[in-house]
């Protein structure tokens, strides 16, 4: 099948099946980029990550370098990394303080951190030329949109399109929880970020991060270590560390995955109940507990800890685990190559045990070493190995289609295996696609 | 007795004054570091050699091994670390990848690790221990492709009965805040 520009993509999503080339086609990849990547809402950064006037940091939303940096007044801007007068790139790091401004390396135009442009050396060279340095063609270019919801700040580089608000519908659950389970309500990002090449198509990250049917398979090997050695420290009479249950979890048969439930919301956005134990018993929660009670109120506190989710994606390129304060942010660079950005939190207020435990689970699941994420991308990989070849057209999304309840757009799997946040994934896909289109 | 390296005292221009690099003794010492050297030789090989078990056993019984996320971090108690492991999430690990279904171990994969530039920090003269700096140079090989991880190894060794065994060993990758291409499957 050739995609003919775009014209025809939506044909390649059916309700229960997606032709393959939606993960490897490089036209699809561009119109996904523009279509999807540059108009829908997109994770920036944290506000905790620019605290001070000047202090930046870089992200790529679809194949767009910005900036996101703070302004003298304590705006937060997202502006193209991008100097308005021969192009260069004026933010090389990923990180830093520009001071007042940002200053090009190439020929020193001088912006201000709103983007504005402040100076430019010899101005006396430009009488009689069509450049006027108060026009806002000589402004570092700003995302069309920004809000931040929570601290969490999303660009749109569309000026038209929902307001962030709308867009995050019921998924703002995951933003929300995350911060009320702060005593103080809000979060503050940890300045580590664990950086991953996936060797496969963005979505097939995406669609993973709700899979409940692949951890016991692929899994098992971490999940069966975890679970022996938390035996052998019982029987030496040791008390295994909590987050060894994160990773024994997995040893949890295809049954009990099922009974857990996903809910997909508009946009593409989908949440998958959790899973993990994350309500333990242990000293350290009772305490937290205890702080949390001070701050909310019983009630308020048992509605907060009372949700149990383990991961809500924020489509198209968002995964957030609010109960352990985790976050991954998906960059596609190519059809095969996929950026992971990896974020953890700190929840201001409670008790360091409980920030230890986000930490444990960035560590042991989300860091470099991981004996999780390893064999997803070894799977990932291969994935988009066979998906590039002649094997077969289309990628089976049939599991327990037709069998979920919807209300309102809103589909509610009766099966925590259900492959209904795949399907809802691609419905949003379609119609960001059919809707840019010319 | 120990033989003293004379200083080219006169010739201050060659090496700072400050330089303890320029004031290595050849003496007990040197027995010692031979004796080192060895040590984290023979520990690479273990690597390479996946002796995972036998590697495991060159740690303390509270031993750690530690490569941080950055290379400014003092501690990795508490900090996001690339690895902070104990012996016992060290023979998870082993577990892991000794298990049949662990899916990134089906492809061929193997290292070969070089040690060297070994420098000792700091002898413990009652006790015997060691603080040991290296460098090392570990190239990878995967499902075809090839990886190079380099950087400092900073032993803290306990001398013992038989040999040395590790309190903490520190791997600082100078790569190591890049994005990974792929995982670290074991220790480096």
């Amino acid at each position: 099948m050739t995609t003919n520009g775009g014209a025809d993509l939506t044909r390649l999503i059916e309700p229960d099946r997606v032709h393959r080339s939606v993960y490897t086609d490089d036209a699809i990849f561009a119109r996904e980029m523009e279509a999807i990547f540059q108009r829908a809402w997109v994770y920036v950064g944290h506000e905790s990550q620019v605290k001070q006037p000047g202090d930046y940091c870089t992200a790529l939303l679809g194949q767009q370098p910005l900036i996101m940096v703070r302004h003298s007044d304590g705006a937060v801007y997202v502006l193209y990394n991008r100097c308005a007068h021969r192009g260069a790139l004026l933010c090389a790091k990923s990180r830093g303080n520009t001071g007042g401004a940002f200053g090009c390396s190439y020929h020193s135009w001088q912006y201000r951190t709103d983007g504005t442009l402040e100076s430019i050396p010899l101005p006396a060279g430009y009488e009689g030329t069509r450049f006027s340095p108060g026009a806002a063609d000589y402004n570092l270019k700003r995302a069309a949109r920004v809000e931040s919801y929570r601290g969490f700040v999303f660009a749109s580089l569309s000026p038209s399109g929902p307001a962030l608000a709308e867009f995050l519908g019921e998924a703002r659950i995951a933003l929300d929880n995350m911060c009320d389970r702060a005593p103080a309500g809000e979060v503050e990002i940890v300045p580590t970020c664990f950086r991953f090449i996936q060797h496969s198509n963005w979505k097939i990250f995406m669609e993973n991060q709700l899979d409940a049917l692949h951890p016991y398979v692929t899994h098992e090997s971490t999940g069966r270590a975890a679970a022996e050695l938390e035996r052998q420290m019982m029987a030496r009479k040791q008390k295994p560390p909590l987050e060894y249950h994160y990773l024994s979890a997995f040893t949890t048969p295809f049954n009990e995955w099922d009974k857990l439930q996903t809910v997909n919301y508009p946009y593409g956005h989908c949440m998958l109940q959790g899973y993990m134990g994350l309500r333990p018993r242990d000293p350290d929660t009772l305490a937290y507990e205890a702080v949390m009670r001070e701050h909310y109120g019983a009630e308020r506190t048992e509605r907060i800890l009372g949700v149990n989710i383990h991961h809500v994606l924020i489509y198209p390129g968002l995964s957030v685990q609010p109960a352990l304060q985790q976050l991954r942010a998906a960059r596609p660079l190519a059809p095969n190559r996929t950026l992971t950005e990896i974020w953890h939190f700190r929840l201001k207020g409670a008790p360091e045990a409980i920030y230890r435990r986000a930490l444990a689970y960035y560590n042991l699941i989300n860091s470099p070493s991981t004996m999780v994420n390893a064999d997803d991308l070894e799977n990932f990989w291969r994935c988009h190995q066979g998906l590039a070849a002649d094997g077969g057209d289309w990628v089976s999304f049939h599991r327990n289609a037709g069998q979920d309840d919807e209300h309102d757009g809103v589909i509610a799997s009766r099966r925590g295996t259900s492959e209904a946040p795949m399907r809802n994934q691609f419905r949003a896909w379609k119609q960001y696609l059919s809707s840019s289109e010319h | 007795m120990p033989v003293v390296i004379k200083k080219r005292s006169r010739k201050k221009a060659i090496t700072p004054k400050k330089n303890s690099f320029a004031q290595f003794r050849v003496s007990d010492d040197d027995v010692i570091l031979r004796e080192v050297e060895q040590f984290l030789y023979r520990q690479a090989e273990l690597l390479d050699a996946k002796r995972w078990s036998d590697y495991i056993e060159l740690f303390d019984a509270d031993g750690i091994y530690w490569m941080p996320a950055s290379l400014e971090q003092i501690t990795g108690d508490g900090m996001p670390s690339i690895f902070y492991e104990d012996r016992n999430l060290m023979t998870m690990r082993m577990k892991r990848i000794a298990h049949p279904h662990a899916w990134s171990q089906t492809p061929a994969w193997g290292t070969s690790h070089i040690v060297s530039n070994v420098t000792l920090e700091k002898v413990d003269s009652r006790t015997g221990d060691v603080s040991v700096r290296s460098r090392f140079h570990m190239m990878e090989f995967r499902r075809d492709a090839s990886r190079h991880f380099a950087g400092v190894y900073h032993h803290e060794l306990r001398k013992t009965k038989h040999g040395y065994t590790i309190r903490l060993q520190r791997t600082d990758m100078v790569n190591g805040e890049a994005p990974f291409d792929y995982v670290l499957l074991a220790w480096v």
